[in-house]
């Protein structure tokens, strides 16, 4: 059963094959089993998961199931969920108990569907390695010497060995897209303001996005409909209907215009992620897209503007860690700034540590109009790239990540590792959508095809990347779990 | 020297919505301790913030109030900090683009003589909670109640000159919040707090000297004694030669002076940034004049027309006009009896005289404004005499009737004009009265003006305060006269 | 825009992190090259372009002015640190 889709599963359960019940129970076992050297799971609710396995079962029964009733998932550890440990990768929150859940959570569990635990994931969401986890590395299932991606690199690492179909991300700067591309799945990071960031942990407020990581474009079709919609606690979330995202799954891409943007193809690209990209593109011409080349000019700049906006803005959003109403404290403070300064010094970890510094310097005085207001119009122009790019194109396509998976430790520097983000940033900080799709391997390490689209064309994206895995079975491919083989 | 004192106001005033600016939680006073913190409150993980309309109304009421500009486009920043009453450690608040912009009041002295005040801009923020120092075991406990709780806060250009405009500027502002009923503006709980700036210059320099500020002085009585000691304490430093420097200080009520909040000192970077939360508040203008067309009559305003066309003086318009529920109270009365002089009369005397001597609001008053005008009324047609009628005021004070006319039937108050039925009275007093009537023959005529009191009384008496004293006092004339 | 040692315990004290003199040294290493990097945004003209705050142009929504909450004190309370009589404990604030 763990090697099915979320809409092959939702077949099984429509036709009676095996209960929701049985396909938890399944799923946690395999969990338990395999789950060990990959430290996808921060925390494994079995108790909650078979209750709300019979709930949708019994919903069933009474004919009262919708389409994904019943089906298991994972939520990366950001997203609240009462009554349960949301850690957001963190020592600060090791010992907290959300007492709500986020609008996603409440959503997901409103259509019916079973959540098996809380995924691992980069602390706060800062990292693209899954090596800032206060609950150890999260490890590649393709190959346990590789990082799955951050930060939503445990979802990511748990869809890519089958412990569950579906999990839930988030993309700040790339955090779906680039895990899922590491880890051989489809991830998409809706525009922002499509989904509710209520209950979803801040880290970068204007960037922060939930989406959808699942085995096919299908399945996060599917997702995206259960999870999107205007939301009265998000005053970010934008009063715009949902469209049937599943509905245009099927149609033709002919006479699609697919955009490579220059830039996304330069210097320090890996030859072998360029090779199956290329192959992708060729694939997708063969289906009736045509192709040209078009130009993100100020795509160098979105690293350096990134690294202004979203430090500033989650040195503010991880004040309220504090250790006065929630959280981490330290022991037996000598004074008011002893307690705040232990307790964030022993609850943050170093990569937290460093971007509040950063963004704490950024925003200072005097140095405000310099970095904080120059990113923001510095931003403007990169959005403005994108804008004009979808006068001429209907979607960009590209590599999703520079290089394939590397190794556990191979990123000791900062920057370095934040360089690393180069195709994915932009994309959150003009706010479009963009899907990760499996293009085949390099080295063995999957590769991933990103496809970008206007604000809101979510719907034609999950088509264009629909129509690519029914030409393709890239997303079909499954690592040899160590166990497995044995 | 000549010094001249400088003075600028920040005034905070809680608005008076139900909810709290960014959350659905209660506003509502004096609730146990964090029951009114909800999640947004809290700051805990995940939650995000939602404008309250009434909030954003409030302040464009007030914005309307004071004349001002209301820009278009307002933005919430976040003000960064540690404090364990902020539980972000942020406070959302507007640094660079306000919802007011500038505007002015106009503020009335003792000697009747008006000034404006500029008022640089106001602003939207949310309230911190509470720290209590009582002893937790050497820890202090944090009350979240207050916040969220939405505070306008109002801006002025140092445009003061004294304590007493100072006073009278803030009198002016509750006056405004309150008639604009955006406030209750209760000082005592904190719904109006006032940091003053203070500094003092030699009369004639341009330049303004250093300033201090004045935090959270929080009575009209206080704004004055602060800003009087502060004034003198930087005369004195500078006369002997010391410098003013910038600094917060802390009004001390008891001990009558300001303290240097020295522990407090650290240099602040509050880093403001836009709230990413938060999205740009747009005003359009239909929404703009839908506010400016509903707003109730202002004191000023109603000062003007208590004068021109209820032909108050000056200082009963501006007594009469000061407050909302004052002037409600007053127009009450006055529609009711239809006398506005006689009605200014009764609530600046007989009312407000009990309600000090018990120490009430006016909105707490025992009587009426309606039990008051019937009142009012019947002394105009003159059913009762003004000695009558301070009974049944009385009476409906102590609540011993409902209606003045109950109380004047059931105390045989009506007042005595049958001029046979005080003849009778009067033929009775002079036959009682012969040493007194040989005394008044006997007088010079210019003495027995003043003779006549005692026969007057006599008759008053005779008819327990009912008999017309105008009537008794022309009868009674003619009555002696005729008998020298 | 040069970083020093004293701009990193700056930024500690101001974000309340408790660093001690061998950790700042190493910050100050890892910022000095971020920094390093976010200058090359000094180099783009960006005359006349205003800041973008957030990539959608939308405005504020606002909410109706009702209480929508009710007291959920004790829960709230199960995940705080130090509470007594319904209040949050931190250590002596001096005003």
């Amino acid at each position: 059963m763990h090697d099915k889709t979320l809409t092959e599963l939702a077949a099984g359960l429509a036709a009676g094959e095996f209960s929701s019940r049985e396909l938890t129970q399944s799923l946690l076992a395999r969990i338990e089993r395999l789950d060990e050297p990959l430290n996808s799971f921060i925390t494994v609710t079995a108790e909650q998961a078979l209750a709300a396995a019979d709930a949708a079962d019994a919903a069933r029964a009474n004919g009262e199931a919708g389409p994904l009733t019943g089906l298991p998932l994972a939520l990366k550890d950001i997203f609240c969920t009462r009554g349960v440990k949301t850690s957001c990768g963190s020592r600060m929150l090791d010992t907290f108990t959300a007492p709500y859940d986020a609008t996603v959570v409440e959503k997901l569990a409103a259509a019916g569907t079973v959540s098996l635990g809380k995924t691992n994931m980069d602390e706060f969401a800062m990292g693209s390695s899954n090596e800032n986890s206060f609950y150890g590395p999260v490890r590649n299932p393709w190959d346990l010497a590789a990082v799955p991606g951050g930060s939503s690199g445990g979802s990511a690492a748990a869809v890519a060995a089958g412990l569950v179909p579906a999990a839930m991300g988030t993309d700040t700067g790339g955090s779906i897209r680039q895990p899922a591309a590491f880890c051989g799945i489809t991830g998409l990071k809706p525009t922002y303001g499509r989904v509710s960031r209520y209950g979803m942990i801040a880290y970068a407020s204007s960037l922060d996005q939930a989406g959808p990581m699942a085995r096919s474009a299908a399945d996060c079709a599917h997702l995206l409909g259960a999870i999107a919609g205007h939301d009265l606690r998000d005053s970010t979330s934008v009063a715009r209907g949902v469209p049937d995202y599943v509905e245009g799954l099927d149609a033709p891409l002919t006479g699609l215009k697919i955009g490579l943007p220059r830039e996304y193809f330069g210097d320090g690209l890996d030859d072998g992620v360029e090779a199956a990209v290329r192959e992708a593109i060729k694939t997708y011409e063969s289906l009736g897209a045509t192709v040209r080349e078009v130009s993100l000019p100020h795509t160098h700049y979105a690293i350096p503007a990134y690294y202004v906006i979203a430090p500033a803005e989650a040195s503010s959003n991880l004040s309220r860690f504090d250790g006065v109403r929630f959280g981490h404290r330290c022991e037996a403070p000598a004074d008011l700034i002893d307690l705040y300064k232990r307790s964030r010094a022993e609850g943050f970890g170093e990569e937290v540590k460093r971007r509040i510094l950063i963004g704490t310097h950024t925003l200072s005085e005097g140095f405000f109009d310099a970095y904080y207001k120059q990113a923001q119009k510095v931003r403007r122009l990169i959005r403005q790239d994108f804008l004009d790019a979808f006068e001429e194109v209907d979607v960009l396509m590209g590599p999703a990540s520079p290089t394939p998976a590397f190794d556990l430790g191979a990123n000791k520097d900062p920057v370095s590792m934040y360089l690393q983000d180069i195709y994915t940033i932009a994309v959150n900080l003009a706010g479009i959508p963009g899907i990760n799709v499996p293009a085949g391997f390099a080295g063995g390490r999957p590769v991933g095809l990103q496809i970008l689209g206007t604000h809101f064309a979510e719907a034609q994206l999950l088509n264009v990347a629909h129509q690519f895995q029914q030409a393709t079975d890239w997303h079909l491919r499954r690592p040899a779990l160590a166990e497995e083989t044995a | 020297m000549q010094w001249e004192t400088v003075i600028g106001l920040e005034v905070h005033v809680q608005l008076a919505t139900r909810s709290k600016i960014f959350s659905g939680a209660s506003t509502a006073f004096g609730a146990e301790p964090n029951t009114q913190a909800c999640a947004v409150d809290l700051g805990l993980p995940g939650v995000l913030p939602v404008l309250n309309e009434a909030a954003v109304a409030m302040a464009v009421q007030f914005g309307l109030g004071i004349h001002a500009e209301i820009p278009e486009v307002s933005v919430f920043d976040r003000k960064n900090y540690f404090y364990p009453d902020l539980p972000k450690g942020y406070q959302t608040s507007q640094m660079y683009q306000p919802i007011v912009g500038p505007g002015e009041v106009e503020i009335t002295l003792e000697d009747g003589s008006t000034k404006r005040i500029r008022v640089h801009h106001a602003h939207l923020e949310e309230d911190a909670g509470k720290s209590l120092h009582e002893d937790f075991h050497g820890m202090t406990g944090i009350d979240l109640n207050r916040a969220g709780t939405p505070l306008l806060e109002i801006v002025s250009e140092p445009d003061m000159r004294s304590a007493k405009e100072a006073a009278a500027y803030l009198k002016a502002i509750h006056s405004l919040v309150t008639y604009l009923g955006i406030s209750d503006g209760n000082m005592a709980e904190g719904s109006m707090r006032c940091d003053v700036n203070v500094s003092v210059r030699p009369a004639g320099q341009e330049t303004f000297g250093t300033r201090a500020e004045i935090k959270n002085v929080n009575s009209f009585r206080f704004v004055e004694r602060a800003i009087a000691f502060e004034v003198e304490r930087q005369i004195e430093l500078i006369e002997d030669g010391g410098e003013v420097v910038q600094e917060t200080r802390l009004f001390d009520p008891e001990a009558d002076e300001t303290r240097s909040m020295r522990t407090k000192e650290e240099a602040n970077d509050y880093r403001y940034f836009p709230c990413p939360d938060l999205l740009p508040v747009v005003l359009d203008q239909a929404y703009v004049d839908h506010l400016r067309d509903n707003l109730p009559e202002l004191p000023a305003e109603k000062r003007a027309r208590f004068e021109s066309e209820l032909g108050l003086s000056a200082y009963d318009a501006g007594v009469l006009s000061a407050s909302r529920a004052m002037a409600e109270y007053f127009e009450g009365v006055k529609d009711v009896c239809g006398d506005a002089k006689l009605a200014a009369n009764w609530v600046q005397g007989e009312l407000s005289g009990a309600l000090n001597r018990e120490g009430l609001a006016i909105v707490d008053s025992p009587v009426s404004a309606a039990q008051l005008g019937e009142l009012v009324a019947r002394v105009k047609d003159e059913t009762i005499n003004g000695k009558a009628a301070k009974q049944v005021f009385q009476a409906l004070w102590h609540g011993e009737g409902d209606s003045a006319d109950a109380i004047i039937e059931a105390k045989g108050l009506k007042q005595v004009t049958d001029s046979g039925a005080i003849e009778v009275m009067i033929d009775q007093v002079i036959n009682d009265s012969p040493a007194q009537v040989a005394q008044y023959r006997d007088a010079e005529p210019d003495k027995r003006g003043k003779m006549i009191g005692y026969f007057v009384g006599q008759v008053m008496k005779a008819s327990r305060g009912t008999a017309n004293p105008q009537q008794v006092n022309k009868l009674l004339k003619e009555k002696l006269d005729a008998l020298c | 825009m040069a970083l020093e040692h004293a701009d990193v315990l700056r930024a500690a004290h101001l974000a309340r992190l408790g660093l001690d003199e061998s950790e700042a040294a190493h910050y100050l290493d890892d910022l000095g090259r971020i920094l390093e990097m976010v200058d090359q945004l000094q180099g783009l003209d960006t005359e006349g372009v205003a800041p973008l705050a957030h990539p959608l142009d939308a405005t504020q929504r606002l909410r109706a002015d009702e209480v929508t909450e009710t007291d959920q004190r004790e829960t709230f309370q199960r995940c705080a640190p130090a509470v007594e009589n319904g209040l949050y404990l931190v250590p002596r604030v001096v005003e």
